[in-house]
């Protein structure tokens, strides 16, 4: 008898629900990038070349389904670090993203403000409140761009969510709070961390509509983020979302799953593969064939491995933007010891 | 800056005899009204116009979207300024006292000071965080703290604490134009002080001190309401023939290094006043750089006169804790006798 019973994604066949073939097969797409890169960073970290990784395997479906569901030229997500397929799905140069994996920059190394999707944040609860302000400041201006705040169900514990949900739900912010409960807090199983037994019931609380979606079908993810979205552009205010999904690996590359899970439960959550329902959806639709599969997944793995040899081969930011990133207008205490520094370097 | 010649204009005369909560006021009416990007927001800032009264009537001049009442949630408040800073705003909150600024800390610290850096200068991060601050008023827990050294610590935070209400406004306006997050600390004891106030803007770069009184014998580096005390001091040492130059900080980070170097090459003695416990105060950091800049030109070690290691203590015993004019002219005296 397992001592953890998970909330499950119903597990149910993807309704493709009259979805265009092409946006599905994107989604398959990006989901079959982000898994391969996926392996490619954890072997990367097992070659000793990034010192730690959080693999996002098993979340595909509820970061892929979701970035694709917001408009890139408006919309702006605001991630913790287990995001990288929201990334990859938006565009953001994956060697930069994948830079901060490797240690070269906290944030990474791309441009969070171009690319709309923020900087990196290992402090899981504090990027919320922004996406709320960020919210804010686009409807005080009067534009038409959503938020969209990623966090786990961890997370969802910190007082820092709760605080950025009652503002949202108080200022009627445009702002979707999209939890991925992947069923582990690293050691720690639900019941254990979300009293009430679901987040998105918390929702009622601070005034917006809450609602559970499959997180490992990308299509109901797509369609209730879209949903969301829509009603946050439209005026309606926020909303959450808790994807019920799943973390397959472990929470990082330094902890033994083993030590807190049983392998059964890995094997129930194996069967309800993201990338597996999807594909199997597409070809009973008649939405693409074993040539494209093989193809898109080859495409994948290529496209992988040039990134993983993007970030390997990455040099390390030069030791002067230590100091220069700091301030706009830098103090003259950090000035005297930038050129105590560099004299050093010189010497050295 | 050209363009804010005419900035006095709303506030009728270029001089007047303002409050330093009245200075502030003006101050936030100015940047609002010259910058349509500025917002300020906080607990009861709006209707009630503050528990100090120092946004009073912004908001029925400037709208409920550029001067709001937020829910009480001191890291959310924070949170949303460095959100709103993210899509182009210039935020200016206020955390009604001091003491509540802890439960921000992280959004502080972790967040506004360094999302500049994490982003490699991609995220603009102008925010003015206004903190009524010190003590000095014998209000209730968590009411009176003194948290510059906390700030003045953490990189990517600029920290102001002005003494008077000239400065309260230069120093405000100056914060807000300003393109890094900074701290400003109002001492809300000296809020009610009335003073003539040149509605000017500021002339000095961010960082620079000021001498408040010149004096020979040694210099007394004060910041925020500690700088009225010292000047109390000066006055009572004059009776004395001792002349006590005063130097008002005002700037917690940057340090005027150069400043303070200045003022003891003259004085070749001097004592730091502050109301933070002695230990890893900011006066250490004073202490230390007069040493490092001046070492030449002192004639004894420098002095410490600064709230004791513990607690703000309650009301009654507020008066004790605090530097009194008493324990800072007994230092002067050490110094002079060393």
């Amino acid at each position: 008898m397992p001592t953890h019973e998970p909330a499950a994604a119903d597990g149910a066949a993807v309704d493709l629900g009259g979805a265009p073939p092409e946006r599905l097969r994107g989604l398959y797409r990006d989901m079959a990038v982000a898994r391969a890169l996926d392996g490619e960073a954890v072997a990367l970290q097992r070659q000793g070349v990034f010192p730690a990784y959080v693999s996002l395997h098993g979340q595909e479906a509820a970061q892929v389904g979701s970035a694709a569901a917001l408009d890139r030229e408006l919309d702006f997500a605001f991630p913790t670090y287990r995001e990288m397929a929201v990334a990859l799905t938006m565009g953001v140069d994956m060697v930069g993203y994948m830079a901060s994996h490797r240690a070269l920059w906290h944030g990474g190394l791309y441009d969070p403000m171009a690319s709309r999707f923020g900087p990196v944040n290992a402090v899981v609860g504090g990027p919320v409140p922004h996406a709320v302000g960020w919210a804010l400041g686009e409807r005080l201006r009067g534009g038409r761009g959503c938020a969209i705040a990623y966090f786990g169900d961890g997370a969802s514990s910190e007082g820092d969510i709760h605080e950025a949900m009652n503002f949202a739900g108080v200022f009627g912010a445009p702002v979707v709070f999209f939890c991925q409960n992947n069923q582990w807090a690293l050691s720690v199983p639900n019941e254990a961390q979300v009293a009430g037994g679901s987040i998105a019931a918390r929702a009622t609380g601070y005034g917006m509509p809450g609602a559970t979606v499959d997180g490992n079908d990308a299509v109901a993810v797509h369609r209730a983020v879209s949903g969301a979205l829509e009603r946050a552009r439209s005026g309606g205010g926020p909303s959450l979302i808790e994807a019920l999904t799943y973390r397959i690996g472990p929470h990082s590359t330094s902890d033994d799953p083993g030590r807190y899970r049983g392998p059964e439960e890995e094997r129930y959550w194996r069967g309800r593969d993201p990338i597996a329902r999807l594909r199997a959806a597409l070809e009973e639709a008649g939405h693409a064939d074993s040539a494209f599969f093989d193809e898109t997944d080859a495409l994948a793995r290529e496209r992988a491995a040039r990134i993983r040899d993007g970030v390997s081969a990455a040099p390390a930011p030069d030791g002067a933007e230590m100091f220069t990133r700091v301030y706009r207008e830098p103090t003259e205490a950090l000035r005297r010891q930038q050129r105590a520094w560099h004299e050093e370097a010189e010497l050295s | 800056m050209t363009e804010l010649a005419t900035a006095g204009e709303h506030t009728g005369s270029p001089t007047a005899e303002l409050s330093m909560q009245q200075a502030i006021n003006r101050a936030l009416e100015r940047v609002l009204e010259e910058d349509r990007s500025t917002l300020v927001f906080g607990e009861d800032v709006g209707r009630l116009g503050g528990v100090f009264r120092v946004t009073d009537g912004l908001q029925r001049r400037f709208g409920e979207k550029r001067v709001f009442d937020t829910p009480l949630a001191e890291s959310g408040i924070i949170g949303l300024a460095v959100g709103l800073a993210m899509n182009g705003w210039r935020p200016i909150p206020e955390l009604q006292f001091d003491g509540f600024a802890y439960p921000a800390v992280d959004q502080i610290v972790n967040q506004m000071a360094r999302m500049h850096y994490r982003t490699r200068g991609a995220a603009p991060m102008p925010i003015t965080l206004r903190l009524p601050s010190f003590g000095g008023i014998q209000a209730p827990e968590h009411h009176g703290e003194s948290l510059e050294s906390l700030f003045a610590h953490v990189p990517g935070l600029k920290v102001a604490a002005p003494s008077n209400p000239a400065d309260a406004y230069r120093l405000l306006v100056q914060s807000v134009r300003a393109d890094d997050p900074v701290v400003y600390m109002e001492p809300k004891a000296r809020y009610w002080e009335r003073r003539p106030v040149e509605l000017t803007e500021s002339t000095d770069p961010i960082g620079v001190s000021r001498v408040v009184r010149p004096g020979r014998h040694a210099t007394l580096v004060a910041w925020g309401a500690m700088v009225h005390r010292c000047l109390q001091v000066a006055e009572l040492a004059a009776e004395d023939g001792v002349d006590l130059e005063v130097l008002d900080l005002r700037w917690l980070k940057p340090i005027d290094a150069d400043g303070l170097a200045e003022s003891v090459a003259r004085t070749r003695r001097a004592v730091v006043v502050h109301e933070a416990p002695l230990t890893a105060g900011l006066g250490a950091e004073v202490s230390s750089l007069i040493q490092e800049h001046a070492f030449r030109d002192l004639a004894a070690p420098v002095q410490r006169v600064t709230g004791f290691d513990v607690p703000y203590p309650a009301g009654p015993l507020e008066p004790q804790y605090l530097p009194t004019i008493d324990r800072i002219l007994m230092a002067v005296q050490r110094t002079l006798e060393f």
